[in-house]
């Protein structure tokens, strides 16, 4: 057995930090004046800074650590980039709701930096159980999150559903993880690929592992027909938790999908193909079509979030560098403009998030032309328009996936994005076109939640007019993958 | 000495109880009840197959899940305290404030 070295550490380190933040936010909590508790929220996003740093000093050191359970690629540091940049956001988007809304604790910010911490493991670990131990970890942080109003009825209720249904899938993905366990003898990624390969037919048993590894990851990154608890989960959760949470356990899930179904399960093609190919064409149709007839925003971009899952699923089933470096592209601009339009509404719904209602946002357009703005260039990259990363980011799925032959996919995903358009603009049309005076009393926009404003729409508009440097990137954390 | 064949089809039966338990109960202590009846389901396979592989990471890994059970136990019933607290009750059909 391997002993553990200095080295192992350094691996890990962004995890550690955040970990010691975290701890040390609980700690000081009790001693901060209910008055001051932003200073908590600022000293995490301090932590993530660290964490930050620390993980562009891992990167010029990539290996594996612990006897080969994690490691450092370009594959998870870019993901682990990803994550850290959400948690900024999403902390930067939280200080002044939290006041606002009589939940200033300190839980809130430590509870952020935790989910991170699993998040990045999901990314980083090549060993199941820890990915597992990752998974859950980002998860019971999320399940509080979600309720973190607790005396708030539809928080309690959204928090119940995704606790509820988040465990229903752990238990189903654990027990693919045993079947894996039982079937090789091992839950190392890199010597189950080994194995898997070396066999030259793979007993049915495997598949059926498989199949429950997919269900429960199903359900984290809510596709069809396991996408029921999204609407209800993103609805009644705060609305930069759900900000959160639409976009970092989503992406650490596809992570842990593009690691295990493309690279370990590579020779289990056939079977994993039709998986991926009806589930993308299902979730595609159905979070579109549910958008349509949504009359609340919180719930019209659940339902958006569904379809954009879908659009990922159609780069996972054309697989390959090509199709995998476009899922990792489109995943950092779904995470801005998802970001962004959450936390913006977080701020336009008004105290308590009573104006959530698409007509709550009437003459938005004349009375706040800035916000409206920034609103109107969400929507336009989250439908596809060119000039914004939305329309970048589905231009390099869509051709990758005809460049991998699947034109039938290709075809659903443009038509059904088409028909996103609808709803999006809906949202544009009622701000500017209709009469009428918004009903959130207005207030100023805290200058915290500015900046991410800023990040989110500067990022939309630079990745969608320049993305070569992070299109490179891309490629080469794909490149490991086949 | 039971063979794994037993274990594993005592595993599955527990597994397909608590998957059936979930979708069929409506109150909502007895369907976290069926979803830790699931993860226990989950355990006796790794010790099953742990025995049988004659390897003793599976049973490391039973910790991991108890573990984990455990503090999901904890956030959950914290959850269900705060819903009850709110509408008191425990019916799962109840609990729809969100429909379209």
């Amino acid at each position: 057995m391997s002993t553990v070295q200095a080295s192992d550490f350094i691996c890990i380190l962004p995890q550690i930090i955040l970990s010691g933040f975290a701890i040390l936010v609980m700690v000081f909590e009790p001693f901060v004046p209910a008055a001051r508790r932003v200073m908590l929220g600022w000293f995490a996003l301090f932590a993530v800074a660290s964490a930050g740093a620390a993980l562009a000093w891992t990167s010029t050191l990539p290996g594996t650590a612990f006897g080969g359970s994690v490691e450092a690629s370009f594959f998870s540091i870019f993901f682990m980039a990803l994550f850290l940049l959400v948690a900024a956001l999403c902390l930067l988007g939280s200080f002044d709701y939290l006041a606002r809304d009589h939940v200033q604790h300190g839980e809130y910010y430590a509870l952020i930096l935790m989910a991170t911490v699993g998040m990045c493991f999901m990314a980083s670990s090549t060993e199941l159980i820890l990915v597992f131990l990752g998974l859950e970890i980002s998860s019971i942080s999320t399940y509080i999150l979600a309720g973190f109003k607790r005396q708030d009825a539809l928080s309690n209720e959204s928090a119940l559903k995704y606790f509820l249904l988040g465990s229903f899938a752990t238990a189903f993905f654990l027990y693919g993880i045993a079947f894996v366990y039982g079937l090789s003898g091992t839950t190392n990624l890199t010597a189950l690929a080994e194995r898997i390969h070396a066999q030259s037919s793979p007993p049915i048993m495997l598949w059926v592992a498989l199949l429950l590894m997919f269900i429960g990851l199903a359900f984290k990154v809510s596709t069809a027909p396991f996408h029921v608890w999204t609407p209800d989960v993103y609805q009644g959760a705060p609305a930069p938790v759900t900000a959160f949470l639409s976009v970092g356990p989503k992406a650490a899930a596809f992570a842990v999908m593009l690691r295990v179904f493309l690279v370990t399960f590579a020779g289990e093609g056939a079977v994993l193909f039709w998986l991926l190919w009806i589930s993308a064409a299902l979730t595609m149709i159905i979070g579109n079509l549910g958008a349509l007839a949504q009359t609340n925003v919180k719930r019209m971009l659940a339902y958006s979030a569904i379809a954009h899952a879908g659009y990922v699923l159609v780069g996972l089933a054309t697989g390959g560098e090509e199709g995998s470096a476009s899922v990792m592209f489109y995943l950092l601009v779904y995470a801005l403009m998802n970001v962004g339009a959450f936390l913006l509404i977080a701020h336009l719904a008004g105290t308590g998030e009573h104006w959530t209602n698409i007509e709550d946002f009437r003459g938005l357009g004349f009375e706040r032309p800035g916000v409206a703005a920034c609103l109107t260039a969400l929507m336009l990259s989250l439908g596809g328009f060119p000039t914004t990363a939305g329309f970048l980011g589905k231009f390099y799925l869509f051709r990758a996936a005809v460049g991998a032959g699947l034109t039938g996919l290709t075809v659903i995903a443009v038509v059904t994005s088409v028909i996103s358009v609808y709803y999006y603009l809906r949202l544009v049309v009622v701000m500017y076109m209709q009469e009428g005076t918004p009903q959130a009393p207005s207030a100023p926009m805290p200058w915290p939640l500015r900046v991410a404003l800023a990040v989110c729409v500067a990022g939309i508009f630079l990745l969608g007019l320049f993305p070569g440097n992070v299109l490179t990137l891309a490629h080469l954390a794909a490149m490991p993958l086949p | 000495m039971a063979p794994l064949n037993h274990i594993l089809a005592l595993s599955v039966i527990l597994f397909g109880l608590g998957a059936a338990g979930f979708v069929i109960r409506r109150n909502i202590i007895t369907i976290f009840m069926c979803i830790e009846l699931m993860l226990n389901a989950v355990n006796l396979a790794f010790v099953g197959f742990s025995r049988y592989l004659g390897d003793l990471s599976g049973q490391i890994f039973v910790f991991f899940v108890i573990v984990v059970a455990a503090a999901e136990a904890a956030v959950g019933l914290a959850i269900i305290i705060a819903v009850e607290r709110n509408r008191q009750t425990l019916a799962i059909d109840e609990i729809d404030s969100m429909k379209m």
